[in-house]
């Protein structure tokens, strides 16, 4: 019998659950190969679970979703998450640098009509996750890897270096040493095939820290190029709730205020 | 007589919500489209940041069509600091929005719009007894992200878009190389007309105020006035002057309406309707055998009207990657300074208008931000309303099925505020 495969929306963009549905070459063939029983994006045919693997998108931000994500797990033998959203909780995790109700009230004029939670969290703070696969939004061959493998009981095949070897696997001249670029490619997640160096940019960081890093190195490199607050900005950006930036971002803002207090 | 419909989830959209319709009697009485899509705060977030970092941020708004924001913030922020870009640099934004809408318009045209035309519940189910029409929708589909990909690094989320320009212009032969792949998906398009002709229509039409850009000489994507057939004629920045928002207990998106008359349409129709005269021969002719002529007042024939506009943005495309040179510098020269900014482009589905003001430091002090998904609730709501009656009489999978149907018909990108759609029928007592 062919295996089951779901796929969920949280708070998100849909641009990752949309990956599938840019694999134009290969879509019809995973749907001979899988039976898609539940993708509300591309189909109105539900069909109830259990169902052997589901795809998770987005981060938790309301209380129903709170409780939706735990009927999710309980209806899935195994469940992956899909991007920076339900990996590391996405840029809205933003929020959580601030004041919900300030937030609510900036944007809505009738706040009291806004149900919303102060955090935006990843899936893995409230069930247990079989496999994250990283990006803002993920690669979609990457996707097509981890899904064939976990739905064959095979270990998914995901390099965990950083961008900085995709670079040189790639050929790229580094744009740190040769432009003096910022590039958070020494400390950032491999996956996207080191697409912003190849476009003359310094990465950005979209697909969150890398498994080994050195953040602390990275930032007084970066502070040849970048002012403080810049610096803060980068570590705060689509994967802000991934710790390894959270934990720099919220060291620089002390350090900043520290700065202020003592001038 | 007391009647409940209740169906669950509005599928084929991108965004999550629900539908209710409220009789008296037999006469319906309200519709509210729901929208609880988790609210994301993207313009209390965006203060504080810096305007450079707009067109990254506010991509994430929308995975369907990441470049309409891209390229919304970059105008806006252009505006904001009097930067003027090249005829270069505008040609080659003009191919990458072409390469957004092909993508888009592709998809919803063959894989969520069509099956419900024939009862359908997906594009698989639709390959089965067409695979020669869904064959011919991808491959449009994909040349759209081959376009994306090559001048913007990934479909989704590209990385090349900067205020100003580009990072790096592609070069000559990395453009060239797209003619072939567009020639060919401008004939497997034009091969399936006859068949996007053939789909049922039924008579359904109403009254709307079609708003959308227009442009002195060009079908519109970036720049021009906003107009509308009940008379608008405005600058991008008098946008505000004319449309407001207003929010309603039911959802999370903010609603719009022209001051002190109402609803209006954008997307699709609107645009064929009021640059019909703005067509390409190539795609005029799409239009004479689609049997499409304005105005077409049938939200149903939007996905005629999109696949006017597949043709016209291909064949764009083909001229613009024949006469590509790379533009030198890739980018404007750029300084931060105080000012406020205002852009509006087209989105596949609709009018996308951004505006920023900045500080002397090129910080952010408020961004506001109204995608077309949110300014087409208002009309999906009163298309609905003018159809409750005839729904109330069908049995309740065929109402779930036409209602899903009809809000589909203005390709909801509902994340930008949605998921599923419960459809309930209530009698008021």
């Amino acid at each position: 019998m062919k295996k089951r495969l779901a796929v969920w929306k949280f708070a998100s963009c849909d641009g990752c659950q949309l990956s599938l549905l840019a694999c134009e070459d290969e879509f019809l063939a995973l749907a001979e190969a899988v039976d898609i029983a539940y993708f509300l994006e591309a189909s109105s045919r539900i069909k109830n679970g259990p169902y052997d693997l589901s795809l998770v998108e987005g981060s938790i931000t309301t209380a129903h979703d709170l409780q939706r994500i735990q009927e999710v797990r309980r209806v899935s033998k195994k469940l992956m998450t899909i991007g920076a959203c339900a990996t590391s909780g996405g840029i809205q995790a933003l929020r959580d640098f601030a004041d919900i109700k300030e937030f609510t009230s900036a944007v809505y004029a009738r706040p009291e009509y806004i149900e919303t939670l102060a955090t935006s969290t990843p899936i893995s703070a409230h069930v247990s996750v079989d496999y994250e696969l990283r990006g803002c939004p993920v690669n979609k061959r990457q996707l097509l890897q981890v899904v064939s493998a976990l739905i064959n009981d095979l270990p998914p095949h995901v390099a965990s270096h950083p961008v900085c070897v995709e670079c040189k696997l790639r050929g790229n001249v580094c744009v740190t040493v040769a432009q003096g670029t910022p590039c958070l490619g020494p400390i950032t997640h491999a996956g996207c095939g080191a697409l912003c160096p190849s476009f003359a940019r310094g990465c950005y960081g979209c697909f969150g820290p890398a498994d080994s890093h050195n953040v602390e190195a990275l930032t007084r490199l970066l502070a040849d190029q970048l002012s403080e607050l810049e610096i803060t900005r980068i570590f705060s950006t689509f994967n802000s709730g991934a710790p390894a930036f959270r934990e720099q971002h919220d060291k620089l803002v002390r350090l900043r205020v520290l700065g202020k207090q003592g001038s | 007589m007391t009647r409940t419909i209740k169906v669950d989830f509005l599928t084929r959209v991108e965004g999550e919500g629900a539908l209710i319709i409220r009789f008296k009697g037999k006469q319906p009485s309200s519709v509210e489209l729901k929208i609880y899509e988790p609210p994301r705060f993207f313009e209390a977030f965006l203060r504080g940041r810096c305007a450079f970092e707009a067109p990254d941020i506010t991509a994430r708004i929308c995975g369907i069509c990441p470049i309409a924001y891209q390229m919304s913030a970059c105008h806006a922020i252009e505006d904001a600091l009097g930067v003027r870009v090249s005829p270069e640099i505008r040609a080659l934004r003009r191919l990458l929005y072409a390469g957004e809408w092909v993508g888009s318009h592709a998809l919803h045209v063959f894989m969520l719009h069509a099956p419900d035309f024939l009862g359908m519940n997906d594009a698989l189910e639709v390959a089965k007894i067409h695979p020669e029409v869904v064959k011919a929708g991808l491959l449009v589909k994909k040349v759209g992200n081959l376009l994306v990909t090559a001048l913007g690094g990934r479909e989704i989320h590209p990385v090349n878009i900067k205020v100003g320009g580009f990072y790096r212009a592609p070069t000559v032969a990395e453009i060239g190389a797209l003619a072939p792949e567009i020639e060919q998906a401008l004939l497997a398009l034009e091969g399936q007309l006859d068949w996007l002709a053939a789909l049922p229509f039924g008579p359904f039409e109403r009254e709307y105020e079609f708003v959308s850009l227009r442009h002195e000489s060009e079908y519109p994507f970036c720049e021009g006035r906003i107009v509308s057939s009940g008379g608008v004629d405005v600058a991008i920045a008098e946008y505000e002057s004319v449309f407001e928002e207003y929010q309603v207990p039911h959802s999370t998106a903010l609603h719009s309406r022209i001051r002190e008359r109402g609803a209006y349409l954008c997307g699709p129709l609107s645009r064929f309707n009021l640059n019909f005269d703005r067509l390409r021969p190539r795609a005029e002719a799409a239009a004479r055998r689609l049997g499409l002529t304005p105005p077409v007042k049938n939200p149903y024939k939007s996905i005629l009207a999109r696949t006017v506009e597949l043709v016209q943005v291909l064949d764009e495309a083909l001229e613009l990657v024949d006469r590509y040179r790379p533009p030198e510098p890739a980018s404007a020269p750029c300084e931060l300074c105080a000012g406020s900014g205002h852009g509006a482009t087209e989105a596949p589905r609709g009018t996308l208008y951004h505006r920023f003001d900045i500080d002397e430091n090129g910080a952010i002090l408020t961004a506001k931000i109204v995608p077309p998904t949110s300014q087409n609730q208002a009309s999906i709501e009163a298309d609905l309303f003018a159809m409750a009656t005839s729904l109330a009489e069908l049995p309740p999978p065929e109402a779930r099925r036409s209602a899903e149907h009809a809000v589909r018909n203005y390709d909801p990108c509902i994340s930008c505020s949605t998921h599923f759609l419960d459809l309930r029928m209530e009698q008021e007592a």
